[in-house]
């Protein structure tokens, strides 16, 4: 029907500019990040904004490259691409190189290829074509056991690179099985534990479990009072108390040091300036100083002075507070919110429900990463070091990201074409 | 199916809207409504503060300290951070006027607005003490401390060198420096930059708005600790470098003395010199304009090293071994002298008086210029070559293999290569195959083009005292240990005569001093065996020259004496070689009537040295 018109006319050009938008972004921030007298030309291959140049121009050239592939190569290849990454994960463990304490990453001359970036998307198609296949419904307990495996199998190899962060980003997937009939229950306690976890750690376990006791009280008072109900409320409730204790053992016995360390800064029960929280006060002077309109570009001082270490990856976020103020970081926030927004929109329209599945895997992953890496700037959530999509410096993140997210723009604009 | 869940899109599209807003709720609170990030901001600063290592120290040869360093104190500025100070205190403080003190903020800001620049370098220990208590009144000021050079020994400045501020050039060349460093820039300062240097450290201080020191950044994580330099052990003898100051007070020229067996140099003396203090520290700046400017003098010019000489009679010897090595001359060779030796157009290479004919023991101790003419015209009219330019090159290459001609590879920057004319310079000067033996003559008797430093004098002295060979002069012999070796000059160097014709020239120096021109030279109890030599120098007065090695039967010191317009040979270098001499092999000096009157000969201010016309029976050369 559309089969005249070139690729360039189905794309849907909402997306795309977000995402030129948000490279560019990134791009201009990495320079004033790491920007000093010294090295100043902002094409310097030696520096890092110079590499960043280099990475999204080879992102720009994947896009493309996506755009020209057959849209059915994705969901037809899904499961091989899933296997080939669960098979690189495996290997990068014997064979990888250490940065930053994570064993996973591959060398390759001068830069290194972190496979756990690119199993995000493989596992995103996966799971897509697992939800795509017309007799899988999650409210089978084996569908539900099968889509679970498909998510857990990379977090847990991940997670054997000791990249606790990249592991966790997994689980966003969950908001894809929400979406394809998964129970409520599941992401409810996706937000309910966390919650319960911190109250754990802050509150009395007596008065707590006292709480607790009453909430499942009402719920009993108000319930049918048959004996399906009663099992499931005290279930709920002894499964919650033993949570409760668990989260206290696990924090005190089980992690180690420095992440028991960010727990108890992040919960305002230890004030360690110097040492754990000070990643987290730095990041917060930086985007403080920026006031309402920022200081100007290239004139952040606490950035420029390396007070926020990592500040051209994961503490990115702060050069855009301080440089550009409330003004540029809010609207960064919204540019985020678009793209969620606009890729859900896409989503539903597609008549595939691989694509559709697929765009909501795209849609949590970023998603995911966005919260986690803003709410960690601004001292909301633990110290997780994951990059923020399309703007971090990293040439594995670039990459994966716009691969992940240019095979839904391919999907999307053949979406009359595929069923 | 999955269309009886489409309404969960709105949920999540909800959650994400929600997390989007507390974050927006977030940013609100931490950018606008509240004000303490904002001043936390301004409140504390890094400071990158460079850990200067502590320079290596250099020992003499019998374990005194001869170079070390004192502390001094930088006064650093960062001009972004400079704020409402009280200019007026500060210049009082450090002594300069408001108009100076703009001037150098601006030059500092130049530089790097947020990068530390020297405002005042090197500030007493007591004025440090003073600033420090009234620093935190000046926000972006602070005080680094660092290194001073200082010199045991008022002596070898040439040696040593001197150290400063490292260049653009040299920060553009070598990531390692940066601006304000100190690298050498002379001397072995200079050539053993990299050993003596050792690592800088790099400490980050974290500074709050009062400038107050609140502790190192992150517990000293990214901190590294400097390394300090190594240690160098020089050869030198420091109290005869001392004592052949002393005697080359008041004139222009050069001693160098080395230690035959191993080519390590005990002393280089250059005159006229200066305290090496005078170029350490913010004084050498000035100091140094001043010694540049001092052209008659030329303290800074380092002749033992950069002084070309003709090599005068000295060369004779020079003669005798390739005469006898291309088989024109024996011990037993005899030649005429009738007061000098023709030219052929009626000129003549004149000759004193003495005794004739002469074996070549007896030409040596006479220093008979016709008899060494004639060696040379032997040699370069050998039947053997098939032209003058062959028969000279061949030459040419024996006298390179005595090091003349091509630097030595001293481990003092600055050596000159001296000069043994190409036959290519003959050919332009005289017309290719136009000149012959009797055209280049006065090269057999070191005269003419011939340039040699006073440093490849001494090693002739030194490489006929081992029959032949020699290790290339070195101050350093000792990186880091006093007893490990100087990898650099481990290789001998042999030259082409065999040793067996060096025995005769060794007799025929020991009778220069026993019975020959060199007379003046003779130390009781030790067997000094020498030549004298008389540079021509048209711009005026002769230098006058002596080589020598002793004692004879074991040889431990070969020296070169050079002084410039003093005449004759035997008039000033031969005292001078051998007071040198006594002073190292006996450790004190019993003719202290030579050496008071060598001691206070002035041949730089145009006087007729009193002792010229005192010393009427010394004998030419
Ligand atoms: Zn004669």
């Amino acid at each position: 029907m559309r089969e005249d018109k070139g690729i360039f006319y189905r794309i849907d050009w909402v997306v795309v500019l977000l995402y030129l938008l948000l490279v560019f972004i990134g791009w201009l921030n990495i320079y004033a990040a790491v920007y000093n007298d010294i090295h100043n030309n902002i094409v310097d291959l030696t520096q890092k904004y110079g590499k960043q140049m280099v990475f999204i121009l080879a992102a720009i050239f994947l896009a493309l490259g996506i755009l020209i592939i057959d849209p059915k190569f994705f969901s037809q290849f899904a499961w091989f691409i899933y296997g080939f990454f669960l098979f690189m994960l495996v290997v990068v463990i014997f064979s990888g190189r250490v940065v930053a304490g994570s064993k996973g990453w591959f060398a390759f001359g001068g830069f290194g290829i972190q496979p756990a970036e690119f199993a995000k998307m493989a596992t995103v198609l996966a799971l897509a074509k697992y939800l795509g296949t017309l007799d899988v419904s999650l409210a089978r307990f084996r569908s539900m056991m099968i889509a679970a495996a498909i998510i857990l199998a990379p977090a847990v190899i991940v997670l054997l690179q000791h990249d606790t962060g990249s592991a966790i980003v997994f689980l966003a997937l969950v908001i894809v099985l929400y979406r394809a009939g998964l129970t409520g229950f599941v992401p409810l306690a996706f937000i309910v534990l966390p919650v319960l976890g911190i109250l754990a750690l802050l509150v009395s376990k007596v008065i707590l479990v006292a709480v607790l006791l009453l909430v499942a009280g009402i719920f009993y008072f108000y319930s049918n009072k048959k004996l399906r109900t009663i099992v499931l409320i005290t279930g709920i409730f002894l499964g919650s108390v033993g949570f409760v204790f668990s989260v206290d053992f696990s924090v005190n016995h089980i992690l180690e040091q420095h992440q028991r360390n960010r727990i108890h800064v992040l919960l305002g029960q230890v004030i360690d300036l110097k040492g754990a929280g000070y990643n987290v006060n730095q990041s917060l002077i930086a985007i403080g100083s920026g006031r309402v309109f920022g200081k100007g570009y290239l004139q952040g001082t606490q950035t420029k002075y390396n007070f926020v270490p990592e500040q051209s990856t994961d503490f990115i976020f702060c050069t855009v507070g301080e440089e550009w103020g409330f003004a540029g970081s809010s609207a960064l926030v919204l540019i985020y919110l678009g793209l969620f927004t606009r890729i859900i929109f896409l989503a539903e329209r597609q008549r595939s429900r691989f694509s559709r599945f697929y765009g909501y895997g795209v849609a949590s992953i970023l998603f995911f990463h966005f919260a986690i890496n803003i709410g960690m700037t601004l001292g909301l959530v633990p110290v997780i070091g994951i990059p923020l999509p399309f703007i971090s410096y990293g040439g594995s993140s670039m990459w994966a990201f716009t691969i992940m997210l240019f095979i839904f723009v391919r999907q999307d604009s053949y979406r009359y074409d595929l069923v | 199916m999955d269309r009886i869940y489409a309404d969960r899109r709105y949920l999540i599209i909800g959650f994400f809207l929600l997390i989007g807003l507390f974050f927006l709720a977030r940013l609100f609170y931490v950018q606008i409504m509240v004000d303490k990030y904002i001043l936390s901001a301004n409140n504390n600063v890094l400071r990158y503060v460079t850990q200067y290592p502590a320079r290596g120290l250099v020992f003499d040869r019998n374990g005194k300290l001869l170079v070390y360093n004192e502390a001094a104190y930088d006064l650093m500025v960062i001009p972004r951070q400079v704020k409402n100070a009280d200019t007026m205190a500060l210049c009082h403080l450090i002594g300069i006027d408001k108009e100076e003190f703009i001037n150098r903020l601006q030059k500092a800001r130049n530089f790097s607005p947020y990068r530390p620049s020297i405002f005042e370098a090197q500030i007493t220990r007591e004025n440090y003490g003073f600033l420090e208590e009234q620093l935190f009144l000046f926000p972006g000021f602070f005080v680094q401390s660092r290194t001073l050079r200082k010199y045991t020994y008022p002596v070898a400045a040439h040696t040593f060198g001197y150290i400063g501020e490292a260049g653009p050039e040299v920060i553009e060349k070598n990531p390692y420096y940066r601006s304000g460093d100190y690298i050498g820039i002379s001397g072995i300062e200079k050539s053993y930059e990299d050993i003596l240097r050792g690592k800088k450290g790099m400490k980050i201080r974290v500074y709050d708005v009062l400038n107050r020191d609140k502790g190192s950044f992150r517990e000293g994580k990214y901190d590294t600790a400097s390394m300090a330099g190594t240690d160098l052990y020089s050869s030198m003898d420091v109290e005869l470098q001392q004592y052949g100051e002393l005697l080359m007070t008041n004139k222009k020229g050069s001693i160098v003395a080395i230690e035959p067996q191993t080519g390590e140099i005990l002393c280089v003396v250059s005159s006229p010199s200066y305290d090496p203090n005078l170029l350490a520290g913010n004084i050498r700046k000035k100091n140094y304009t001043l010694l540049l400017q001092d052209t008659i003098f030329i303290p800074l010019f380092n002749r033992a090293l950069m002084a070309m000489y003709p090599p005068g009679s000295t060369f004779k010897l020079v003669d005798a071994l390739i005469g006898q090595q291309e088989g024109v001359l024996t011990p037993d060779t005899r030649y005429g002298c009738p007061g000098g030796f023709p030219l052929g157009n009626g000129k003549k290479v004149a000759c004193h008086p003495h005794p004739s004919p002469l074996d070549l023991v007896g030409a040596i101790q006479i220093s008979c210029n016709s008899y060494f003419c004639r060696v040379f015209k032997s040699i370069i009219d050998k039947k053997s070559f098939a032209s003058t330019r062959q028969s000279y090159e061949n030459w040419r290459k024996e006298v390179m293999s005595f090091g003349f001609g091509k630097r030595i590879g001293i481990d003092i920057p600055g050596e000159l290569n001296g000069n043994i004319p190409t036959p290519t310079y003959y050919d332009k000067y005289h017309g290719v195959d136009r000149w012959r033996s009797m055209t280049i003559i006065s090269l057999g008797i070191g005269q003419g083009e011939i340039g040699i430093t006073p440093i490849q004098l001494a090693n002739l002295a030194a490489l006929i005292s081992n029959r032949g060979w020699y290790y290339p002069p070195h101050i350093i012999h000792g990186i880091g240990r006093k007893d490990s070796l100087n990898l650099a000059y481990n290789t001998k160097r042999n030259t082409l005569v065999d040793p067996r014709y060096f025995d005769i020239v060794i007799e025929g120096m020991g009778d220069v001093v026993t019975g020959g021109t060199g007379r003046i030279a003779q130390i009781d109890s030790v067997n000094v065996c020498g030549k004298t030599g008389t540079a021509q120098n048209p711009h005026g007065k002769n230098h006058s020259i002596f080589i020598a090695f002793a004692p004879r039967e074991n040889p431990k010191i070969a020296i070169s004496v050079v002084c410039e317009n003093a005449g004759m040979g035997a008039a000033w270098a031969a005292p001078i070689a051998s007071l040198m001499i006594e002073k190292y092999l006996k450790r004190q000096v019993k003719r202290k009537d030579l050496e008071e009157r060598m001691i206070n000969g002035n041949l730089i201010n145009g006087k007729l040295p009193e002792s010229e016309r005192g010393q009427g029976n010394l004998l030419p050369d």
